[in-house]
């Protein structure tokens, strides 16, 4: 039996994302009690002004910040996926850095240890997603991101299909 | 004291010396930040009769308390204020994007930059660390490509630049300060004062946190105006964009046509916010920290202008479109990217060509002057090239660079009175000739032709008021939105916003109390905004500025609106201005010659600024 992907993790919709940094202030008041995008653990990219997009922990599936760490500081959850760092064992190489793909993971700029995305565990929900202005963050499996690509995708070949009989989804 | 850095840096570009001194708490309660602080600081910091190009005028950038928090428009203000280039009086003018929490979170509340580099610089404010850098290699480049190239050179892709273009470098006197690409603080020349002082552009990197003295109901009242954001008072803002006035305006109609020889224009149609929406609009981004978003970003998808890509609001798309006759968007779209890729005024640029267009028509400047270009009104092409040229100081670009009042009086054969401007800065998309509450505003606004300085528009336009008769009561109407308005402009939060604040004041307020720790009343916030509009008024004032100087372009005085309509035969006479000022004067309280009183500045608590006021009282005796 396979079985269906569970883990989530905080993604932002391309078409719908800004640049507003709303995310990065409100990731650092929760996690730091301070605005501070430094200390946010998702970031916003802005090539330029048509493409926005934020970034942060994808929760992958064979992780290489993790594998990548040579003191075994980083774990990844079984349960829920999330990277887990051992502030005692991280010295802060980086190592887990230039791993990532994605820019995720990174050096706190006070600890000196690396820091990720725990989706909030505290809070019991990403803040992130809970306070997008534009509702452009989200919190999913790849599955459903996958079903929702699909989707995009032939609701665009159908286009003019769709001008005769609209859907409401 | 939250909310506020502390601290102002001394930056002397002459010696390279800086210093940081405390930030006054007296003059952080009394002028709270942004322009107003920046204006008191201009007043403390220059000396009478200074040349605006000269290295002693200072040129200020200020934050706000608000700016480094996480308010809805509010994080990410940032102003420049200094002696302007175009009025002679206060220059200011204010931006958002990401700039201006950058520099808070370096720790500054306001830079002042004083005398002149030797050489072309940039400067480099990495928290604590200052450097004066060596900008040889950005010369002529772009604010966009200044900005792309300090952050690959000092290696950090998320520096905050504002800078100059070629035209703050020659010094044309309209040129303007972009930072984050698209956003500039556009009015009065700031970018030309900069240029001056040899100084390219400003990088900034902050790392410090920002933190608040109520964060619960900080975070509380955030999490409402995130619901108000969402709801009646951001709708324009946020669909159409502030281009839906060009169908308001001609509608009514108000929107001056070609350098003021109409107030309506026949391709309205053609270059309305619907039109840009469903042709151009790419994608409505925002600001750091904002919960709204209005900026439109266009592209032009075909034809000779293909592959533009610029922010466009109403103010650039009027004075680009129907100011000079032009109907053709694409065009409009590439005139506002050479305005962003040379850094000058949009609106002041598109004003300039009308001027040249109409100067043309009348045979005040011929083909010849113009290094052969047609610039008949509505040639798309004569806008770009004259466009180009303003921004290179290049052939009749060169005068046309001082702004269309020094211009007018250069060319001379009549050319000043089709100069529109209030105080030398040139108008904007309200035809004062039909709106006279909005006349009586952009008469007395302290930087000179503006409708950002009261807004006074909105009772005109919306019919609160007859629009076309002087009454009783519109000196107060114009008196209360001022003072609101600078308060916005000071603590900083965006204008779009404005509608947010259900109880006005009393938000306002709030707001400020939650940040600070301060607690202050709505009466006292109304008081700071009165008190920094006559702070603006007294440096005008020892600069000179007077009654003889709130007055109106010559056409909104003695040409009637010849279109057809309710507006038809409005124009604003001597009588009626006079009326308005005199209103105006009294509900300020201030004297027959428009300057404050002792008992009012008593008030306000500016006993330490009574002595210009007398001064002005003495040298009118003398005579």
């Amino acid at each position: 039996m396979v079985k269906i992907h569970e883990r989530k993790f905080v993604a932002a919709d391309p078409e719908k994302c800004v640049g507003c940094q709303v995310c990065e202030y409100i990731c650092s008041w929760t996690k730091e009690g301070a605005f501070n995008p430094l200390k946010s653990r998702i970031r916003v990219v802005r090539i330029n002004q048509l493409i926005n997009l934020a970034v942060t922990c994808r929760l992958c599936e064979d992780p290489p910040c993790v594998a990548a760490c040579p003191r075994d500081a980083l774990t990844q959850s079984e349960e829920t996926g999330l990277i887990m760092v051992d502030e005692d064992k991280c010295n802060g190489c980086g190592w887990c850095i230039e791993a990532c793909d994605y820019g995720a993971i990174m050096l706190h700029p006070e600890r000196k240890v690396v820091y990720v995305c725990d989706l909030c565990q505290e809070q019991g929900e990403p803040q992130c997603v809970k306070w997008c202005p534009e509702e452009a963050l989200e919190l999913v499996t790849s599955d459903v991101l996958a079903q929702k690509a699909r989707i995009t995708a032939v609701k665009k070949l159908f286009q003019e299909a769709l001008k005769v009989t609209p859907i409401t989804s | 004291m939250k909310g506020y850095a502390g601290r102002i840096l001394h930056i002397d570009l002459a010696t390279g010396k800086t210093h940081v001194e405390p930030l006054n708490e007296e003059y952080a309660k009394k002028y709270i930040g942004g322009i107003g602080l920046g204006i008191r600081l201009l007043l403390d910091h220059s000396k009478l009769g200074i040349e605006p190009f000269s290295p002693e005028n200072p040129l200020i950038l200020t934050t706000g308390p608000i700016s480094g928090t996480m308010w809805p428009t509010g994080g990410n203000g940032h102003a420049f204020v200094s002696k302007s280039p175009q009025s002679f009086g206060v220059g200011e003018s204010k931006s958002h994007g990401s700039f201006g929490t950058e520099l808070k979170r370096a720790g500054y509340d306001a830079v002042i930059f004083e005398g002149k580099a030797e050489k072309l610089v940039y400067v480099w404010i990495d928290d604590d660390s200052i450097q004066i850098l060596d900008a040889s290699h950005l010369m002529g480049k772009s604010p966009a490509e200044a900005e792309d190239i300090i952050r690959e050179e000092l290696g950090d892709y998320y520096i905050r630049v504002a800078a100059i273009g070629l035209a703050g470098e020659k010094l044309v006197r309209l040129a303007c300060i972009i930072n984050d690409k698209t956003r500039a603080a556009g009015r009065t020349g700031m970018g030309a004062v900069m240029g001056s002082k040899n100084l390219k552009a400003i990088a900034v990197r902050g790392t410090r946190d920002i933190t608040v003295a109520k964060p619960d109901e900080f975070m509380e009242f955030i999490k409402e105006f995130h619901e108000r954001m969402k709801g009646p008072a951001t709708q324009k803002y946020r669909t159409l964009g502030t281009a839906a006035n060009v169908l308001v305006h001609n509608a009514i109609p108000c929107m001056p046509t070609r350098n003021y020889n109409n107030a309506s224009f026949e391709g309205a149609e053609k270059v309305s916010g619907e039109t840009l929406n469903e042709r151009f609009v790419a994608k409505i981004i925002g600001c750091s920290s904002c919960a709204m978003r209005c900026e439109h970003v266009c592209v032009v998808p075909e034809g000779p202008y293909k592959g533009t890509m610029t922010r466009m609001e109403y103010e650039p798309l009027w004075a680009m479109g129907p100011y000079c006759g032009v109907d053709r968007l694409d065009a409009i779209i590439k005139g506002m990217d050479l305005s962003n890729y040379y850094g000058i005024d949009s609106i002041g640029a598109g004003v300039i060509v009308g001027f040249v267009m109409d100067c043309y028509e009348n045979g005040i400047l011929t083909e010849k002057d113009l290094d052969g270009i047609d610039a008949r009104f509505g040639n798309q092409e004569a806008l770009i090239q004259l466009v180009e040229k303003i921004g290179k100081r290049e052939g009749i670009g060169d005068i046309l660079a001082e702004g269309v009042k020094i211009a007018g009086e250069k060319i001379g054969k009549g050319a000043e009175k089709l100069a529109q401007h209030i105080k030398g800065v040139e108008v904007t998309g309200y035809d004062l000739r039909c709106l006279k509450t909005a006349a009586l505003g952009f008469a007395v606004s302290f930087r000179g032709a503006d409708h950002n300085r009261h807004g006074a528009y909105g009772f005109d336009v919306k019919g609160k008021v007859n629009r076309l008769i002087v009454e009783k009561g519109r000196g107060k109407m114009v008196k209360d939105l001022e003072d609101q308005y600078t308060l916005i402009d000071s603590l900083i939060v965006c204008k779009f916003s404005r509608g947010t604040y259900y109880k006005g004041l009393e938000d306002m307020a709030k707001l400020y109390s939650l940040v600070t720790g301060l607690e202050v009343t709505a009466e006292e916030m109304r008081l700071a905004g009165e008190r920094i509009n006559n702070v603006a008024r007294l440096f005008n004032i020892r600069e000179g500025l007077g009654r003889k100087d709130d007055t109106l372009p010559y056409k909104v005085m003695h040409l009637p609106v010849p279109d057809e309509g309710s507006s038809k035969g409005a124009y604003v006479s001597q009588e009626e201005l006079d009326f308005l000022l005199d209103d105006y004067y009294e509900a300020r309280g201030w004297n027959k010659e428009g300057v404050p009183t002792i008992e009012k500045l008593r008030e306000l608590e500016m006993d330490d600024l009574i002595h210009i006021a007398k001064r002005k009282a003495e040298k009118a005796e003398e005579r």
